[in-house]
């Protein structure tokens, strides 16, 4: 396929690896944001063809993992109400909340219904004019645009029963979190590239600016991957901190213009609940007052008191600081099949992948 | 979940929809993000939605670059 196979390419990657080994010998932690790149990493086997003197961390950047508990209870109590249909993205099903999980409730009687996007929920709502139809607004700046289109969408053709319960969530703030807190060392961001796609390059600015640490916005190919290391590498080396973008072919310095514009019509910056990090000031999307009549929040729906989930490390994990081999529910209670954490459940979940792909270093 | 994959612009219709190819597979999808793209783009996809064109000269770059070393 175009645009994937040439970024496979054996003979380049060799060439990379070469320079990234003569560039330097210094021991340095790259902290890989995006789930996406995460399992991109584990598939293609990156950690074992690199140095050991580099080691990757996964960070905080499956929305699926970072969804709080009390969100997964505020749509679970809503899928009870009389008349309403849950629209969500697949990977939400098992996703634990204090007591249950969509899953389970759909197999109570709850009528919850799998899409691929926003323009299917909608259709779903034009469709049952006499039931309220709510879509989970789980995403990062990828997804945001296209839930925030929905919501115009739906006002423009007066779709009354639409209805959205944000839990969208912007990156940065969560970079900037990680760094604040120190509790694991990082020299150098390996930045989403989809994310950045939407909001280009500047938001990472501060990052360089105020911390000191170099950036690269990275494309998902291996190609693309082992580039944005050795761009790190040689930053690194240099001593030099700036946002650089590997993924050219798709990211420009200001991102999309017109899907930020959407996002911003339709959404306000909150802080924001992170699972297992806590609260993030200004890091989540809430829909704004002129589009109260969409958000499923408004319907103030009585929500059972949030339980923690016992054993489950996911937070460090987000973090970074543990990898999930050291969390003792790993592989024998929790499993992609019962999922005891968030981390397990997503595809491109830190746990999910480290039991899938198994780990060798 | 910020998946994107790259497929390319077969046919443009009114209604802002596009019938994009990826590996010998059609599918639908939704160019509001994007409205300049025009009908042999290539453009990445997400949840129903064109999110970006790829630009095809800094595709092509940045493998130029290693091919030589
Ligand atoms: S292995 Fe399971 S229980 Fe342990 S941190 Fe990961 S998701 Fe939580």
């Amino acid at each position: 396929m175009r645009y994937i196979e040439e970024y496979r390419n054996k003979e380049i990657a060799r060439k990379i690896l070469e320079q990234i080994k003569c560039i330097s010998q210094k021991e340095i932690n790259l902290m890989e944001v995006c789930g996406t790149h995460t399992v991109a990493i584990f598939r293609n086997g990156i950690k074992e063809i690199l140095p050991p003197h580099i080691n990757l961390i996964s960070g905080p950047g499956c929305p699926v993992c970072v969804t709080p508990l009390r969100y997964i209870d505020e749509i679970i109590a809503l899928s009870r109400e009389d008349n309403f249909i849950i629209t969500t993205f697949g990977d939400m099903m098992k996703v634990p909340g204090s007591t249950s999980t969509l899953e389970r409730e759909k197999a109570r009687g709850a009528e919850v219904r799998i899409v691929y996007s926003t323009l299917d929920a909608l259709k779903i709502a034009s469709d049952n004019p006499s039931k309220k139809v709510v879509f989970m607004g789980v995403g990062f700046e990828t997804t945001s645009p296209t839930i925030a289109w929905a919501i115009l969408k739906a006002e423009e053709e007066k779709i009354k029963n639409f209805l959205v319960l944000s839990a969208a969530k912007i990156m940065p703030p969560a970079m900037k979190q990680i760094l604040e807190s120190e509790e694991v060392h990082i020299d150098g961001f390996i930045c989403p590239g989809h994310v950045s796609a939407i909001i280009g390059s500047y938001p990472y600015n501060f990052i360089p600016s105020q911390y000191g640490i170099p950036c690269v916005i990275s494309g998902f190919e291996p190609l693309d991957i082992l580039q944005s290391i050795f761009r790190l590498v040689k930053q690194i080396e240099k001593k030099e901190a700036k946002v650089e973008i590997q993924y050219k072919r798709v990211v420009k310095p200001e991102g999309n213009r017109i899907a930020l514009e959407k996002i911003n019509k339709v959404f306000t910056l909150v802080d924001a609940e992170w699972r297992g990090i806590g609260k993030i000031p200004l890091s989540g999307l809430e829909i704004r007052e002129e589009y109260a009549s969409f958000n499923a929040r408004k319907l103030n729906v009585p929500v059972e008191e949030t339980r923690e989930i016992e054993g489950c490390r996911c937070g460090e994990v987000l973090r970074g600081v543990i990898t999930p081999p050291e969390c003792r529910l790993f592989k024998n209670i929790c499993t992609p099949e019962n999922p005891q954490g968030a981390c397990m459940v997503s595809s491109e979940g830190t746990c999910a992948a480290y039991y899938q792909y198994g780990r060798k270093r | 979940m910020c998946l994107a994959i790259p497929g390319k612009v077969k046919k443009i219709s009114n209604d802002h929809t596009a019938e994009i190819e990826i590996g010998g597979i059609v599918k639908k999808a939704n160019l509001d993000l994007i409205p300049q793209v025009a009908v042999g783009d290539y453009v990445l996809l997400h949840a129903g939605f064109a999110i970006e064109v790829i630009d095809q000269e800094e595709a092509l770059e940045i493998l130029r670059a290693w091919e030589g070393k």
